[in-house]
């Protein structure tokens, strides 16, 4: 589980992920697996731009009257047979999630992939409440298994390599164990797993699933997947618990079909997901299947404090992953590294209103602020700039180090006197210049040793530009 | 908007040249080459005294008190120019997209970095886009590889302009890197903040650089090249890092970044 205490840990973190052959064999499939696809999926639809301006539309306008929209959701939902439960924090979040579980009786849960889910922590808070959980995602599944956390909000066991994944099967599954697993293709490994699920969907009492959005007008939730794992762990079970986080609404059906253009297209590069379900209350009689009972469990830890502050625009995020698929940050280190949830540029951007500036310290630093995240976004999230919004906040409480704070202070009052910035760097760099010799490098320096530890320093001319320019004739 | 270029000197607009503190520290040869560029392409040019940094250090390091008081400074310096050209797609970018951000909460100061946000321009950018003048007249028989930097990429459209330029440069054959929109790890304080990070991205570039067999790597920003230069020649790998306004200037007889 995630508490956020790892996130201090990323600077040694991320060096040991460079050392990681496998997470790095794993990583390099993302250039020519998500970025590729995601590039050809938009130049198949020569109408994507147009489609991302609908889709941001769409949640400029929800996130405008956010609470009018979810209270509309739950009058909806509630004449549709639907239960509604308004959860501040986590903790209430898992424990009215416990409570619909322990007050049914409920012993096994079947689990569609859900990242608030891991935000809240639930599933160790089940299982030490004597609820066995079942990830039904194969991902997640995969994970699961691997006793880890996801490091991909879409992908979540992307850090996997194929003969990881060979193995943790060949431990966990009884019938493997005791002949040689012969199986070695992904479609292989998909079928095994497939295999070993079904029996489980139907021995859960219960379901649990996210969802991609809600239809504020309908009262509906909407799911999309690629392994129809969602539906089954939906429409099993006699309960349908959705946990979901407040800004997953939006105002119409029309709205969701907004973003399911540019969702998957973003995402996986597929135009659309092999499955997009919408759930609208519980089972009718004139239904074939469903579940008898249909909760949803709205979740803000913290969101509501990012309206009308510059941070606001990250909860238009529609949770495509594309983002990290695309930083290279993310693509060299992987999501654990960065010690929580929500992984990469998204991650950046939203774990300090969620856990605080100070827990999330690194986050929002650690980014060359490229823009290629804001680039492939289809949301048009300012990721770099919300970084900067973060970075600032931290500077405003002291949180960076007295040596940092020190030299901006020193290096600013310097540059705002241009005349002695001139005689100061020109006596600077007349020193660096000299002192590097006939090499014209440096191989070492004190003050600098982040970047010769792996890369020569150029030493600088000698004279400055400027002290030259103004001694021309 | 294109800007004619009257003969006599004082008809000529007035380019104030930033010269950006990379460039006034550690390279000045590429502002002695835009100075060239400029006036060839029938500016005059003036390099206001005033000028030292855009801010931008402090702006991406969330000290914006800093940042204000840096970026004032610019905004006194360079005020009266009908155009101010940076060698830098970064600074260009600092200027034009974020110092009107900077001073959201002074309205007047805002209205004068906005105003000035309109007149500032990128080194090639100006020159192909505003001034419409591409007659490069240099030579330079090597085959190179150019970076784009993040910033006038994402920030100030340039892709195509410096490749225009280059084209008319006798003997520059261009390879282009595979993976040309990745960012090579600079990033300002990025690189001594997240070293290891930093130097798996330019470990990266600098591989993708070998990969072209080209033996000069071209770019729009110091700050990129800095970082490839010295990783470059930490590998021994021998090839060598200029300014693209070097070359267009037929000014590349100086030593590259790290001679190689």
């Amino acid at each position: 589980m995630f508490d956020g205490r790892e996130i201090a840990q990323f600077p040694e973190a991320s060096a040991r992920a460079l050392g990681d052959e496998n997470l790095q064999a794993a990583l390099r499939l993302l250039g020519e697996g998500f970025q590729a696809r995601r590039t050809d999926a938009v130049e198949r639809f020569s109408e994507f731009e147009d489609a991302r301006d609908a889709a941001v539309d769409a949640k400029r306008r929800t996130l405008r009257q956010l609470h009018h929209h979810l209270e509309a959701f739950e009058a909806r939902c509630q004449e549709q047979g639907g239960v509604v439960h308004w959860a501040e924090t986590p903790a209430d979040a898992r424990q009215i999630v416990l409570e619909l579980l322990t007050s049914r009786g409920v012993r096994v849960l079947s689990k569609g992939k859900t990242m608030v889910a891991e935000e809240i922590g639930l599933n160790g808070f089940l299982e030490e409440h004597g609820i066995e959980v079942v990830e039904t995602d194969l991902g997640e599944y995969i994970i699961q298994l691997a006793e880890e956390v996801p490091s991909h909000i879409i992908a979540p066991a992307i850090h996997k390599t194929m003969p990881q994944v060979v193995e943790l099967f060949r431990q966990h599954h009884d019938k493997l164990k005791a002949a040689p697993f012969p199986r070695r293709t992904p479609a292989d490994l998909v079928a095994e797993a497939r295999t070993v699920l079904r029996r489980r969907y139907l021995e859960a009492d219960a379901g649990l699933t996210g969802a991609n959005f809600l239809v504020a007008d309908t009262g509906s939730s909407v799911i999309v997947t690629n392994e129809g794992n969602g539906d089954l762990t939906q429409t099993l079970p006699r309960l349908h618990i959705v946990l979901a986080t407040i800004e997953k609404v939006v105002p119409t059906l029309a709205d969701g079909a907004a973003i399911l253009r540019v969702l998957a297209r973003s995402a996986t590069g597929q135009d659309m997901s092999a499955y997009t379900t919408i759930s609208t209350g519980p089972r009718r009689s004139t239904d074939i299947d469903g579940p008898s009972e249909y909760h949803v469990v709205l979740l803000d830890n913290g969101r509501s404090s990012l309206l009308g502050t510059p941070a606001e625009e990250v909860l238009r995020c529609i949770r495509c992953g594309a983002c990290m698929n695309h930083c290279p940050v993310y693509g060299a280190v992987g999501g654990h590294a960065y010690g929580w949830v929500y992984p990469g540029p998204i991650g950046a951007a939203l774990t300090p209103a969620l856990l605080g500036v100070e827990a999330a310290r690194h986050l929002p630093n650690a980014s060359s602020l490229c823009g290629r995240c804001e680039e492939v976004c289809p949301m048009r999230i300012p990721l770099p700039k919300i970084f900067r919004y973060w970075r600032a906040k931290e500077h405003e409480a002291r949180l960076n180090t007295v040596r940092a704070r020190l030299a901006l202070a020193l290096w600013g009052w310097l540059a705002a006197h241009p005349r002695l910035y001139r005689l100061g760097t020109g006596a600077a760099m007349w020193i660096l210049s000299r002192l590097a010799g006939r090499s014209r490098r440096y191989r070492n320096l004190i003050l600098a040793n982040g970047w010769t530890r792996s890369r020569d320093f150029p030493a600088p001319a000698g004279r400055t530009f400027l002290n030259s320019w103004n001694r021309r004739p | 908007m294109v800007v004619s270029a009257p003969g006599s000197e004082s008809d000529r607009a007035c380019v104030g040249l930033f010269v950006t503190c990379l460039a006034d520290l550690f390279r000045p040869s590429v502002a002695w080459a835009s100075v060239t560029l400029l006036e060839r392409a029938g500016f005059r040019v003036e390099v206001p005294k005033g000028q030292t940094c855009c801010g931008q250090p402090a702006y991406n390091s969330g000290d914006l008190r800093t940042a204000r008081r840096v970026a004032r400074g610019f905004l006194d310096a360079f005020e009266p120019f009908e155009y101010v050209v940076a060698p830098s797609g970064s600074c260009a970018g600092m200027l034009r997209l974020h110092l009107g951000r900077l001073f959201a909460s002074e309205p007047e100061e805002a209205a004068r970095a906005e105003r000035l946000a309109g007149r500032t321009h990128e080194l090639t950018s100006f020159l192909v886009d505003v001034a419409g003048w591409t007659e490069i007249s240099a030579t330079f028989p090597h085959r190179v590889t150019y970076h784009d930097s993040c910033s006038s990429l994402r920030e100030m459209a340039v892709r195509d302009q410096p490749r225009t330029l280059l084209a008319r440069v006798d003997g520059l054959e261009l390879v282009e890197l595979p993976d040309r929109d990745a960012c090579c790890g600079f990033g300002g304080t990025f690189c001594v903040k997240y070293p290891d990070i930093s130097t798996k991205m330019v470990s990266d570039k600098t591989a993708s650089i070998a990969g072209t067999g080209a033996d000069t790597v071209l770019a729009g920003d110091l700050g990129c090249l800095l970082n490839i230069a010295g990783r470059l020649a930490r590998e021994g790998r021998p090839i060598a890092c200029r300014h693209v306004a070097e070359v267009l200037a037929g000014a590349a007889d100086t030593d590259p970044v790290v001679p190689v």
